[in-house]
């Protein structure tokens, strides 16, 4: 289960919907503040209907305001970044350049990949953090660098013992690897 | 905290309870070396954000750095935070893009205000909005997303800062005051600035002693750069002459026990910067000339002091991106100035606008530098007063300055009055404060000084001011103050002598009450004097404008009183930091909320140009920032000025430019328009 989630997780990032930004919330996440990565995802969400109602308003409206939008979806392009949304963000990006370039129609279709590209990674996060729930917080908290450690681990200490057994100092070589791997492995 | 700058025996400085102690506060002032090896853990953080995501993230990164961290999504609230606690942040965070202020007003205020290292923050990294945030003062600018490494450094803004507020109290004392390591504070705040690195790497045992020490001799407190102060300060450099005004013998003729030729060089440092802002802000290239009213007059000496910056900014024409120069420019060429003829004024006027303009900066440039360009040789007193928006402002306390009655005092307040008429345009509130502050900084000739200083503050990063001085302008309850500030105009009447009511021949002082006219003798004195001390230029603007009519001589009656009325009610903040100018006029707690607004009423009146437009500028200003009713205040300020130029220009410019536009140009970054070059 463990393993489910930090796929799930892995995929989020390699499928580009979140980015380094997510990591750094992550990394603020600690035992005094078990839930903050959610509660900052679910602070983002309520914002964002806010400003996602503002700009459909605004969308609406016959003449279009460009300067108004631009700054609204600046506003909602700074809180996804902020998150680490990947995808939301270029898309909010495209949809400032047409609205400098004053192109509604432009501006509009960007504005409908926006929201679904929100709406995906809404989906993604709440089913990835309905998991980690369930699995318990230390494994959500792994990070992928950790992750990465954990098959090498096994790679080492095998390197290690068949050099022991070449030279004689590698006793305290070998265990301070040991120790620095497995501490590494388990931070 | 307080560094114990009792202790310090330095009567003049004020420990800059802000950082300082704030460390130690914030620790819980644990032990001497604590602090220190702590440092920067503790720091106080204030981050205002519109987004709450941002904010609560931010606040998280920062708790990780183990700073303390308080957070607010209002730029209002903000505000009054700092106000409340004025050593209470060490520095502060802010949003670029919010609803209710935009930062860089936000910025302003701050560095004018309180002078905290403000670190500005955007998603928007395109370099026009990155190099907004450094005119306008930030400390840094950091973009959106923000890591947590970028936060882990901004400790190094605060120690900037305390570093060089010890420079310029006494770099000397470091040498030679070996205070006992009592305070922690002083250790702490010695650290922060000045050895923090040393202190840390040496680690407490010994180092402790030495920083303390090191602390104590370093971490003077600050001088305070009271009104009066100031006043004798400019007094003292306009005798020598701008270009000839060394520290040392500026030292010398203020004869202040307890001044170091340290804290004089800093103060001389900002105020020139002031001076160069003034005077960058309405025309680089105009500067250099108009400045100095006529190139070659006058201003010859204010541009030898400030001409290399004036050129500088001339040369660059970047106007925007110098308005502290300008300012400084001319503030130096209104020093230099302040005996000349108007016609020197008329530069000063223009450049004044370009002064003011720094808070529209980038809309604002074009204006001011055709202005000052067309200013600098005409006697259009047209943008000194608040009669024009943006750029007139600055110049017009730059020309009035240069009727060169009211030295810098009159720079200051046309500055003031500019910077009035400038915030309103930027928003009523603000400017609404800075006018008051103009007003009443014209009102005080003297004030010019203190304008001066808080420009230097507000623009923080030019120099550091002795933001102390300026604090106390803040808060001040208008009614209160303003009468006070009357009687203390009249008591305090700074050595400028304003003839407000007779030199400024504002004809057409629509609204003012009265004749301000009157006394010919614009007490700006009165007003200075109290005034001057505490740099609140907003206060002062306020209270000038209120009272500053009053004690100026001219028969305002009512009118002033209406004024301060009028703007209090817009901008409350704003009003608030006029007011308690007011209140202290004497005191150096007038915070300078408005801070930028530092014009003195001085110069517009020095503005010959005019005369009429001048003090209707004032007017103008005065009004924008109550409520645009230009009439009132421009009266006022005109009266107050008393000059003629500054009236003349102050009408003029009203004329020409309405009051609206007074009211945006008071917007005033927090320049000091004292010295308008004149």
């Amino acid at each position: 289960m463990h393993r489910q989630v930090a796929n799930v997780r892995k995929s989020l990032f390699d499928q580009g919907y979140l980015d380094e930004q997510f990591i750094q919330l992550e990394e603020l996440q600690d035992n005094s503040n078990p839930n903050f990565v959610e509660e900052v995802v679910t602070l983002f969400y309520r914002d964002s209907a806010r400003f996602l109602s503002n700009l459909d308003q605004a969308l609406e409206k016959r003449s279009l305001d460009f300067g108004k939008l631009d700054s609204l979806m600046h506003q909602f392009k700074s809180s996804s970044t902020s998150i680490g949304a990947k995808k939301v963000k270029s898309e909010c990006t495209q949809f400032r350049n047409y609205c400098n370039a004053r192109n509604a129609e432009g501006c509009k279709r960007t504005f409908q990949n926006v929201k679904k590209e929100y709406t995906i990674l809404r989906k993604k996060l709440e089913a990835y953090f309905q998991m980690s729930r369930q699995v318990g917080p230390t494994e959500t908290a792994c990070r992928p660098s950790s992750r990465l450690v954990m098959p090498i681990v096994p790679l080492y200490l095998y390197l290690f013992t068949s050099l022991k057994q070449q030279t004689s100092y590698t006793d305290d070589v070998l265990l301070l690897l040991h120790t620095a791997i497995n501490s590494g492995v388990t931070s | 905290m307080n560094l114990g700058c009792g202790q310090v025996g330095n009567k003049q400085s004020m420990m800059p309870s802000s950082s300082g102690g704030s460390w130690k506060s914030g620790g819980g002032g644990g032990g001497d070396g604590g602090v220190s090896d702590q440092f920067p853990a503790g720091l106080r953080v204030l981050v205002v954000d519109d987004d709450s995501t941002c904010l609560m993230i931010l606040e998280k990164m920062l708790r990780h750095c183990k700073y303390e961290v308080t957070k607010c999504n209002r730029a209002e609230v903000a505000l009054s935070y700092l106000r409340e606690n004025k050593n209470g942040f060490d520095v502060v965070i802010s949003d670029v893009h919010m609803p209710d202020m935009d930062g860089f007003k936000l910025l302003e205020q701050i560095g004018l205000e309180m002078d905290l290292p403000v670190i500005m923050m955007s998603a928007d990294d395109s370099k026009n909005v990155v190099m907004k945030g450094v005119t306008h003062g930030a400390c840094d600018y950091l973009i959106k997303p923000v890591r947590i490494e970028a936060l882990r450094n901004i400790w190094q803004h605060v120690v900037r800062k305390r570093k060089h507020e010890w420079k310029e109290l006494d770099p000397s004392a470091s040498a030679d005051e070996q205070k006992p390591p009592e305070e922690p504070d002083y250790s702490s705040s010695a650290n922060e600035g000045h050895n923090w690195k040393n202190t840390k790497r040496r680690k407490d045992e010994d180092d402790e002693a030495d920083e303390r020490d090191e602390s104590s001799s370093l971490k003077k407190p600050r001088v305070v750069w009271s009104v009066e102060l100031h006043q004798q300060f400019v007094a003292a450099v306009n005798q020598l002459g701008i270009d000839k005004a060394v520290p040392k013998k500026i030292l010398e003729l203020m004869n202040v026990p307890g001044l170091t030729r340290e804290n004089v060089a800093s103060h001389l440092q900002k105020y020139r910067l002031y001076l160069r802002r003034l005077s960058g802000s309405q025309h680089p290239g105009g500067m250099n000339t108009g400045f100095m009213g006529g190139p070659d007059a006058g201003y010859g000496s204010m541009s030898s002091l400030n001409g290399l910056d004036l050129q500088a900014l001339a040369a660059s024409g970047q106007l925007g991106q110098l308005p502290p120069q300008s300012l400084a420019t001319l503030q130096a060429a209104a020093l230099g100035r302040s005996n000349n003829s108007k016609s020197t004024i008329s530069m000063p006027v223009m450049d004044q606008r370009n002064i003011f303009s720094f808070e529209n900066p980038k809309s604002r440039y074009p204006e001011v530098q055709s202005q000052h360009l067309t200013n600098s040789n005409s006697s259009k007193p047209i943008n000194l007063l608040p009669g024009i928006p943006t750029n007139i402002e600055p110049k017009q306390f730059s020309s009035l300055h240069q009727s060169g009655q009211h030295s810098l005092g009159s720079m200051n307040n046309l500055v003031l009055v500019q910077m009035g008429g400038q915030s309103q345009s930027h928003s009523q509130t603000p400017s609404q404060t800075q006018i008051h502050a103009q007003s009443n900084m014209n009102i005080h000739n003297g004030l010019r000084q203190p304008v001066m200083s808080n420009e230097m503050l507000t623009r923080g990063s030019v120099a550091d001011m002795a933001p102390t001085v300026y604090n106390p302008v803040v808060s001040v309850s208008q009614a209160s103050s303003l009468m006070n500030f009357s009687m203390n105009h009249k008591t305090d009447s700074c050595g400028s002598s304003y003839p407000l009511g007779g030199s400024l021949g504002m004809p057409n002082i629509p609204t003012t009450s009265t004749a301000l006219q009157g006394d010919g003798n614009l007490d700006t004195k009165v007003s200075r004097k109290g005034i001057a001390p505490s740099y609140d230029i907003f206060n002062d603007l306020n209270q000038n404008r209120d009272w500053g009519l009053q004690d100026v001589g001219l028969t305002f009656d009512q009118s002033q009183h209406t004024i301060p009325v009028g703007l209090d009610a817009s901008n409350p903040l704003l009003l608030q930091h006029n007011r308690s100018s007011g209140r202290d006029m004497g005191g150096q707690t007038r915070n300078f909320t408005s801070g930028k607004v530092s014009l003195s009423p001085g110069v517009d009146t020095r503005t010959h140009h005019n005369g009429s437009n001048v003090g209707q500028r004032h007017n103008t200003y005065v009004k924008t920032e109550s409520d645009n009713d230009g009439s009132c205040h421009s009266s006022i300020y005109s009266e107050q000025y008393g000059q003629d130029d500054l009236l003349a220009a102050i009408l003029k410019q009203q004329q020409h430019q309405g009051v609206g536009q007074a009211e945006n140009e008071f917007v005033f970054d927090g320049y000091a328009l004292d010295d308008l070059p004149v």
